[in-house]
């Protein structure tokens, strides 16, 4: 029923969105693509020239660029087992009927608002410091000896900082999903005899097949450049404990100012990335049409 | 709530939902009454939970020494600018793709939820230098833009889907009473458009506000938001654990009550509409 002059309008509505996005899509990525074939250094400016697969071949042969690989699949795969293996038991105990839904409901949602400088800071000195922190207080009082966490375990505890700020994302669209699941479908099951675990096996968890998947997808979109809680708390170390790509990138551009070999390692995560994210845009794509 | 629910079941969930919960809060609790206690009890062992002295001096000293409300305000500037400035662009492209659909609009919608996936650090070198060869390294401006573009993809795709599910009867009976587009989007489309529009606000204010890719690259010190300002305690010399609780119970204070009215659109916004 739209008449021409109103898909005009339409179009032209669109289009400072439209063009913003391309631009700021495609002028960066370009110029990524751009030094990353060059010899680039801040430290040594006036001196680049072509070197065509040159910084390629030196970052994905670093050790670094392993190591830091590595790291990477760690804390993403840590923090999604984590998020997804307690938040579904934190969501379905939440499903019940429980006095007073609301405030736990807020304090579980508190930590996903917190900043991530803030809570890495907060969780480095306060609770894990290895003399004064609550948990080496803790530690000693149940006769443990208390763990150095950013000595002996750096990569554990950023994944453990990481897993506290995104599990009541994971619990809160795992409860979502749990309240919109037919009360009746699971009513009939136990009058049928079902026990608990079966309806949950055969009823519940499928139904929260689809919303585990988002989780896992979105989580990765942003596991993949988790910056600050490592920037403040370690720095990348000690060595290259917990550097990961995106720390490893930044050392490079920002730390040692090789442009070009930074660059080519943006491409290398963004290629990472568009790989997760193909498989996201396809899920909700498929929702877009119902 | 239609199964019945036995007093053993309300009690037994009850008291284990409240314990996870304040298990999870706690580092926050943990937090807040730092702030309220001298250095030294912040910092002694055994801890004292709620028997200290109970001080204000942290609050009082984060401003004096660090200029506090230089960048809370950089961050109301920064995280509330660029909201603003995606609103204004998102709006009229939500409203044409929702209502004058095309054959083309999920591919346009699907490309735009795609740039959010672009990892920052993928273009941190090219922008870094384009703000050092404009002078935008260290300004508000430069951290509004990029915010901005950075959530334009959620932004947008929030409004479409709240758009979406405004029925399109009522705007067929606006354009036979003859309304234009013009009053057809001030009387008809707006009011019924503003719930949708206040949560995008909120879930992008709160995105913007702790937004710490860009804002701890492209800032340093006289634009620096509060992200920015509590890196900086990540390097301090001597007790500083109270003063850092403060200026964190500040700086989360404003975000975790917006986060905690906006929490029902919460689910809907981060997951692009995919789960309601």
């Amino acid at each position: 029923m739209a008449t021409r002059q109103t898909q005009l309008l339409a179009r032209s509505l669109l289009a400072p969105a439209v063009g913003l996005l391309f631009i700021w899509m495609i002028v960066p990525l370009a110029l990524t693509l751009y030094f990353s074939t060059l010899h680039y250094s801040l430290l040594d400016p006036g001196s680049e020239s072509f070197v065509g697969l040159e910084n390629f071949r030196y970052f994905l042969t670093d050790p670094a660029f392993l190591a830091s690989l590595q790291n990477t699949l760690v804390l993403v795969g840590s923090v999604l087992a984590l998020t997804i293996l307690l938040g579904i038991p934190l969501a379905l105990l939440m499903d019940q009927p429980v006095i007073g839904r609301n405030i736990v409901r807020l304090m579980v949602i508190a930590p996903f608002f917190v900043m991530p400088t803030v809570s890495a800071l907060v969780w480095k000195n306060l609770l894990m410091h290895p003399v004064s922190g609550l948990f080496a207080w803790l530690a000693k009082l149940v006769g443990l000896t208390p763990i150095d966490w950013f000595t002996d375990a750096p990569l554990l505890a950023v994944i453990l900082i990481v897993a506290w700020q995104w599990l009541p994302f994971a619990t809160l669209i795992l409860l979502t999903a749990l309240q919109s699941l037919d009360e009746e479908q699971k009513e009939a099951a136990e009058m049928d005899g079902a026990n608990a675990v079966s309806t949950f096996i055969y009823i519940t968890l499928p139904h929260l097949a689809r919303p585990i998947t988002v989780v896992i997808l979105i989580e990765t979109i942003f596991l993949l450049t988790v910056f600050a809680e490592i920037f403040v708390t370690t720095g990348g170390g000690p060595g290259l404990q917990t550097t990961n790509i995106a720390f490893l990138i930044y050392s490079q551009a920002l730390i040692q100012f090789d442009v070009g070999s930074a660059s080519a390692g943006g491409l290398v995560a963004v290629v990472i990335a568009n790989v997760v994210a193909f498989f996201l845009v396809r899920i909700v794509g498929r929702n877009l049409e119902a | 709530m239609a199964r019945k629910s036995t007093t053993q079941r309300v009690v037994v969930s009850t008291i284990g939902a409240w314990f996870f919960g304040f298990l999870i809060f706690f580092p926050i609790l943990w937090m807040v009454l730092a702030s309220f206690k001298t250095e030294l009890e912040a910092f002694a062992i055994p801890p004292s939970f709620l028997f200290f002295h109970w001080t204000t001096e942290n609050y009082a000293t984060v401003q004096e020494r660090s200029d506090y409300l230089l960048h809370a305000m950089n961050s109301i500037i920064i995280a509330g600018g660029s909201t603003l400035i995606a609103l204004v662009i998102a709006v009229p492209a939500a409203w044409s793709m929702a209502f004058s659909p095309t054959k083309r609009t999920k591919d346009i919608l699907l490309w735009m939820l795609s740039t959010k996936m672009m990892p920052p650090v993928g273009v941190l070198v090219p922008i870094y230098l384009i703000y050092k060869a404009f002078g935008l390294l260290d300004s508000r401006i430069g951290l509004v833009f990029i915010l901005c573009l950075g959530n334009l993809p959620i932004v947008i795709w929030m409004l479409f889907t709240y758009f979406k599910e405004i029925p399109r009867d009522i705007l067929e009976a606006a354009r036979m009473d003859g309304a234009t587009i013009g009053r057809e989007l001030i009387y008809v489309l707006t009011p019924m458009a503003i719930p949708g529009l206040a949560s995008t606000l909120l879930l992008n204010l709160i995105l913007a506000w702790n937004e710490a890719f860009w804002t701890l690259n492209l800032s340093t010190s006289n634009a620096a938001p509060l992200t920015t300002f509590i890196a900086s305690y990540s390097s301090p010399e001597g007790l500083f654990w109270a003063k850092l609780s403060a200026a964190s119970t500040l700086a989360i204070a404003p975000i975790l009550v917006l986060g905690w009215f906006s929490q029902k659109q919460l689910v809907r916004g981060l997951t692009f509409g995919a789960v309601k």
